[in-house]
């Protein structure tokens, strides 16, 4: 690693501060931005280290939300009988990120805010239609993904929290690597009152939604509902795992699966 | 950076870099080279101690991080009851010819204990599943799921489980 | 008898207790005074010219204390790395041998290649510093697979190849086999690949070197599979360090599987440099650098045809194989796909014709050698698949097949029609019991409740034999290996009576600390607690060859065997004097020399004891002192072999293969720890079903970058992957050696390619597939259920 400063703020607005005077990066649980700076493509000059800001933790429904700290860390929202109680897909989700090493340590902001293609949060995220809270603004999940390890965050904007509405059925469907065992294809689908969302990560360079799906499954919550509707394999992601026509077919299989899930929940 | 924390019951003050990983300080600063490093991505799990009572991939954790933590190694595990005793997943390892090479060993055992704190009465899918992060190369797992059966089994049963 | 530490018993092992408390000691673990870091600068090409090293801004960075390359070398007169075996083409001319630079000078050859060494106070720094070091490449066009390789306009790996041959080399009696195949009734074919494979141990490659100045002695720790050959390649064809002031330590290794078996550049590099800059160097490969220089395993292309009678009699075999050396010639590297390939296509099976060619190609890809198996999965996996084949073409069943096929058991000893002699086996009884085990006969029922989940399922099998035991010396002398592959043990008995074995093989992983002293604990009668089992220091243990190929017990252990055996032998001389008997009359049991006949008996720590403190010891004829060393060269391969049975049953919409049982009953000989023998065909089946199910190296064709560069894209066999395995020996002896052994370090591997394949194929043969290649992932099995609908449907 090249050497860096290291500051562990104990409030939001130091966090914020020091972003600023700094011009370093946030680490979360480092899960992601310590494998990447131990092989140097990474090259901080400063580290701030938002485990110590309480302001950032938290794990609490009210009013059909679920508001999760975004120091959250994966077993957390896994372990949480609030999480279980409003939306256990998303307990469940948490419960297969990574592995239990990582789980300790990795946290919701983390994950959201660097954007992996093939990490399985932000498929909640988009899926559940949650609203990402900064220390500027609230983003919608809709806007929040915009590429390949890009979000709408701006240099310095600190994720504080997310809100996801407690829909009234939701399943996530995760086809994993053999290798990584990260998401090839993970799709995230939850039935609201006011229709369905499916979101998908994994397959393209960032999370997306599938209104043909979603439409489908507005009208009939049935796995049954989308068997005619193909997936195209342009601009999907292909690797020695996978290639786009197989990722655009597990995309299908996956939605069924999660739709199954959720109806049998 | 100045930095204290607990390493095995032992309170520890250090001069630190910014930059050096927990594995680093554990295996160079503290001479406790038990702890292993088995790839540089994050996926073995040769170098699985805890932290604050859970199992941390000490590779992807800036020593700094651990400021007031209790830092727990395989060298810290053994002896509590006694000079030569094994902790039961120790000992469970050894009778179930859980190891052949040793070199995954310690940081499987570590995440076995962590596995062992949360689990009264696992199954043997729940275990390997649990192994996701934890690679070994020479006993094709068998042997390991197996002793963890039998450990996670001989902690509750002796009262050596703590909570997670 | 009643000896609860001997030979069969399945006691704990003696080497546990160092590695579950994290007091084991590893070549990166080796900390000394003043020590250096030392970091390789490797090639990002496959294959370009090097037009130079600028290393001045890292020499100017606080704490560099070195930048070295290849012309460095070249200036101190090092040596290129050796090749320890010397095959023979069709032509009768030598494999063509190129050199084999410590680091590259002129041109790289592969991603990984190294091109400088950076040394450094510490290794964070060392790294920072490669980082700031220019290296100026002429990038050429790279070649990576072995049919491309040998068309014509390839890049030439080596200017003076042109045509990337390495050796054309061919076994078998081609006239006679032409003719069995004129003759026959039916002609079964198959194309395969067998998937390049990255060995991983989990402990990387390290190297530590240090030079004493003032006694002019070298040490290197290196994580070796065969510290004497190490120290004998590199002290004398290397580095030309004489050899009574080189020790070479291989410590705790944590894992071989054939890839620490090899001398490689880094470890003649740091020790140069240690004895250059007067500094101990150390080095400890990262993962990602293990990758792409840590030799790699497998890599053949092949075409086989199997000629068969109207009855599905096997009458002859023709192989032609290509196989991937790739960019230079590692230790053992062309011995693999041939001398232990072609010899073993008889397999288990009376095929009296068998003809087989393999091209031996370069390429600009990581050189490939010796992992676990080591030309022999390949062999098994040919044979096996093409067996399945036939008895699909030919409307058998498998098991029928191959009965019709099988070496009678009353027919061994038995010699093929390629060089080997199988001195015991008895394939039958292992497939029956393999059979029986598997619930094969039931399979029918499970297949159709399977269906109704909408999964695919399929029962696979494979036979297999090994030729291990490496190696009778002549013969392998003959087949163009440059040392011998004898083993030697010294069994060293102290005035107690306690032991101390030192022994030329290594252990990583394989348990000789605990099986070596069962065999002396049976023969001298006394517990394994009191013997103590020395390896892996040139400067303790007399000389030995090392651990691989299934070796140590057969090989190294006969030569223990025969240590005692002389320690016994002395031991009844002192007993007959002091027991004032003839020596004749002089029996050992039960660790007492006793008078035949007599209560008149003496404790073997007694006899030790004497002969340590010789007040009234026969002086004038026997000397004092009670330690005896032995070289023991096999007559013979071993021959393990066995019967595997696999049950896998596969997601019909994701093409996911879940592998639900496995069986395996093999023939290892004589078993002296079974709950080590278990642990040894645990391993090595499931290093043969990451094979089969996901593991693959694979290098982009045209840049010949390892697209599988990480554990992130190189899928290692997980917890998960596996149901719990059925382990059964069913052991003949080997008839050439005392202890009945024949070796399992290997076997898992080599049965296991061929039976889970031959299940993933029979899950899928009611589409019409009749082969799929390794490794069966997901996306490759959805493809080929897509592509046989599509067939049918077009039917």
């Amino acid at each position: 690693m090249h050497p860096f400063t290291y500051h562990r703020p104990a409030t939001l607005a130091d966090a914020a501060g020091l972003l600023q005077s700094t011009g370093g990066v946030g680490i979360a649980g480092g899960m992601s931005l310590l494998p990447v700076m131990k092989h140097r493509l990474a090259t901080p000059s400063a580290l701030i280290d938002l485990s110590g800001v309480a302001a950032l933790t938290g794990i609490a429904a009210a009013d059909g939300v679920l508001t999760l700290g975004a120091m959250a860390r994966h077993i957390a929202v896994a372990n949480s009988p609030v999480v279980a109680a409003s939306i256990p897909a998303l307990a469940a989700l948490a419960g297969g990120i990574g592995d239990p090493a990582v789980r300790n340590r990795g946290t919701l902001g983390g994950a959201v805010a660097n954007a992996d293609p093939s990490a399985d949060y932000p498929a909640a995220v988009v899926g559940l239609g949650a609203t990402v809270v900064t220390d500027r603004r609230e983003i919608t999940a809709d806007a929040f993904f915009t590429g390949l390890f890009a979000t709408a965050l701006e240099p310095g904007e600190l994720i504080v929290a997310i809100r996801f509405p407690v829909p009234q059925a939701a399943a996530y469907a995760k086809f994993r690597s053999q290798a990584s065992r990260y998401a090839v294809v993970g799709v995230f689908v939850a039935k609201f009152a006011n229709g369905v969302r499916v979101a998908v990560t994994g397959a393209g360079p960032s999370v997306f939604r599938v209104p043909a799906m979603e439409a489908a499954l507005s009208a009939n919550f049935d796995a049954s509902a989308i068997a005619e509707i193909a997936i195209p394999a342009d601009g999907l992601n292909g690797d020695i795992h996978a290639e786009p026509a197989y990722r655009a077919h597990l995309v299908s299989v996956m939605t069924g699966r999660a739709v199954a899930a959720a109806s049998a929940a | 950076m100045e930095l204290t924390l607990t390493v095995n019951g032992r309170k520890v003050a250090v001069d630190v870099p910014t930059d050096m990983l927990l594995v680093d300080l554990l295996r160079e600063r503290l001479g406790l080279t038990g702890t292993h490093v088995g790839c540089d991505t994050s996926q073995c799990g040769a170098c699985v101690v805890h932290a604050d009572g859970v199992s941390v991939k000490s590779c992807t954790m800036l020593a700094v991080a651990a400021q007031g933590s209790q830092v727990t190694s395989i060298e810290g595990i053994s002896g509590a009851g006694g000079r030569n005793s094994l902790h039961p997943m120790q000992q469970a390892f050894h009778e179930n010819h859980g190891l052949q090479c040793g070199f995954c060993t310690p940081g499987m055992i570590m995440s076995s204990i962590d596995f062992a704190n949360r689990n009264a009465a696992p199954t043997e899918a729940e275990v390997r599943h649990w192994l996701e992060g934890n690679m070994c190369r020479c006993t094709g797992y068998q042997n390991i799921v197996a002793s963890i059966l039998a450990g996670t089994a001989a902690m509750h049963a002796t009262g050596s489980v703590e909570a997670a | 008898m009643g000896n609860i530490t001997g030979i069969g018993a399945a006691i704990l092992r003696k080497e546990d207790k160092r590695f579950i408390t994290g007091r084991g000691n590893y070549v990166a673990d080796v900390k000394l005074p003043g020590m250096t870091y030392a970091v390789f600068i490797r090639s990002p090409h496959a294959h370009a010219r090097l037009l130079g090293i600028d290393a001045s801004a890292a020499l100017d960075m606080p704490g560099v204390v070195a930048v070295l390359t290849g012309a460095d070398l070249k200036a101190d007169g090092v040596g290129g790395i050796p090749c320890g075996w010397g095959i023979t083409g069709k032509d009768g001319l030598p494999m063509k041998e190129p050199p084999h630079p410590a680091m590259a000078h002129g041109k790289v050859r592969h991603v990984g290649d190294a091109v400088a060494l950076v040394v450094a106070e510490s290794v964070d720094l060392a790294r920072l510093a490669a980082d700031a070091v220019v290296v100026e490449y002429d990038v050429l066009p790279a070649v990576v697979g072995v049919i491309d390789a040998l068309m014509p306009g390839a890049p030439a790996v080596f200017e003076d190849i042109p045509d990337n041959l390495c050796c054309d080399w061919e076994i078998g009696d081609r006239a006679a086999t032409d003719a069995a195949f004129a003759s026959a009734a039916h002609v079964a074919k198959i194309n395969l690949v067998n998937n390049r494979l990255i060995g991983n141990p989990m402990e990387p490659r390290a190297a530590v070197a240090q030079y004493e100045s003032s006694t002019g002695r070298t040490t290197l720790w290196s994580t070796s599979q065969f510290p004497h050959v190490v120290k004998l390649l590199m002290g004398n064809f290397v580095l030309g360090i004489p050899q009574h002031k080189l020790r070479v330590i291989a410590p705790d290794v944590g894992g071989g599987f054939g890839v620490k078996q090899f001398h490689y550049a880094e470890e003649a590099v740091i020790t140069w440099a240690a004895r250059r800059l007067d500094v101990p160097v150390k080095w400890v490969s990262e993962r990602s650098e293990g990758f792409v220089s840590d030799a790699q395993g497998r890599d053949h292309v092949t075409e086989a045809e199997m000629a068969l009678d109207e009855t599905g009699k096997f009458l002859g075999l023709r192989v032609s194989t290509v196989a991937n050396m790739g960019g230079y010639l590692s230790t053992f590297g062309p011995n693999i796909p041939t001398n232990l390939y072609g010899p073993l296509l008889a397999g288990v099976y009376t095929t009296p014709a068998i003809y087989c060619e393999v091209k031996v190609v370069f390429t600009n890809t990581v050189p490939v050698d010796a992992y676990r198996g080591a030309g022999r999965p390949e062999a098994t996996f040919v044979l096996e698949r093409l067996v399945d084949v036939a008895a699909a073409q030919l409307g058998m069943d498998r098991v029928a097949i191959r009965r019709h096929n099988m070496i009678p058991t009353a027919a061994y000893p038995y010699q093929t029609p390629v060089m080997m002699e199988y001195d015991s086996g008895d394939p039958t009884g292992c497939l029956d019991r393999a059979l029986a085990l598997s619930d094969w006969d039931g399979f029918a029922a499970r297949r159709a409740e399977a269906a109704t989940r909408g999964r695919y399922r399929g029962i696979g099998l494979a036979t297999y034999v090994e030729a291990c035991g490496l190696a009778p010396s002549r013969i392998a002398g003959r087949l163009g290996a440059r040392g011998g592959l004898y083993e030697s043990a010294t069994v060293r008995v102290h005035a107690t009576g306690d032991v101390t074995v030192l022994i030329g093989t290594h252990c990583h992983g394989q348990g000789h600390e605990t099986t070596f002293a069962q065999i002396v604990s049976e023969k001298l009668g006394i517990p394994a607690d009191k013997i103590e089992v020395v390896f892996g220091d040139t400067d303790k243990v007399q000389f030995g060859m090392g651990t691989y190929g299934s070796r140590s017990l057969s090989v190294g252990g006969s030569a223990l065997a025969k240590s005692v055996d002389k320690v016994i032998l002395k031991g009844r001389k002192i007993a007959a004097h002091l027991l004032e008997a003839g020596e004749p009359d002089i029996e050992f049991a039960d660790g007492k020399f006793s008078v035949a006949g007599t209560d008149r008996s003496l404790k073997f720590e007694e006899i030790c004891l004497a002969a340590y403190i010789p007040h009234n010891y026969p002086l004038e004829v026997l000397e004092p002192g009670l330690e005896e060393q032995s070289f023991y060269d096999p007559v013979n391969f071993t021959f393990p072999g066995g019967a595997h049975v696999a049950e896998v049953e596969i997601e019909a919409d994701t093409g996911t293969v879940h592998l639900l049982s496995y069986v395996a009953v093999d023939d290892i000989g004589t078993v002296i720890n079974p709950m080590i023998v278990a642990g040894q065909l645990h391993g090595g089946i499931v290093q043969g079903a990451g094979q089969a199910l996901c593991e693959t190296a694979v290098y982009d064709d045209s840049s010949g970058q390892l697209l599988s560069g990480s554990f992130m894209d190189y899928a290692m066999p997980r917890a998960d992957i596996m149901p719990n395995m059925k382990i059964v020996t069913h052991s003949t002896r080997c008839t050439h050696n005392d202890l009945g052994v024949k070796g399992c370090g290997e076997v898992g591997t080599i049965g296991s390619p061929a039976t889970v394949m031959s299940a993933v194929v029979d899950a899928l043969s009611p589409l019409g597939i009749t082969h799929v290649d390794m490794p069966a992932s997901p996306n490759r099995i959805w493809r080929a259920i897509k592509a046989a609908r599509v067939a049918q449907a077009a039917e």
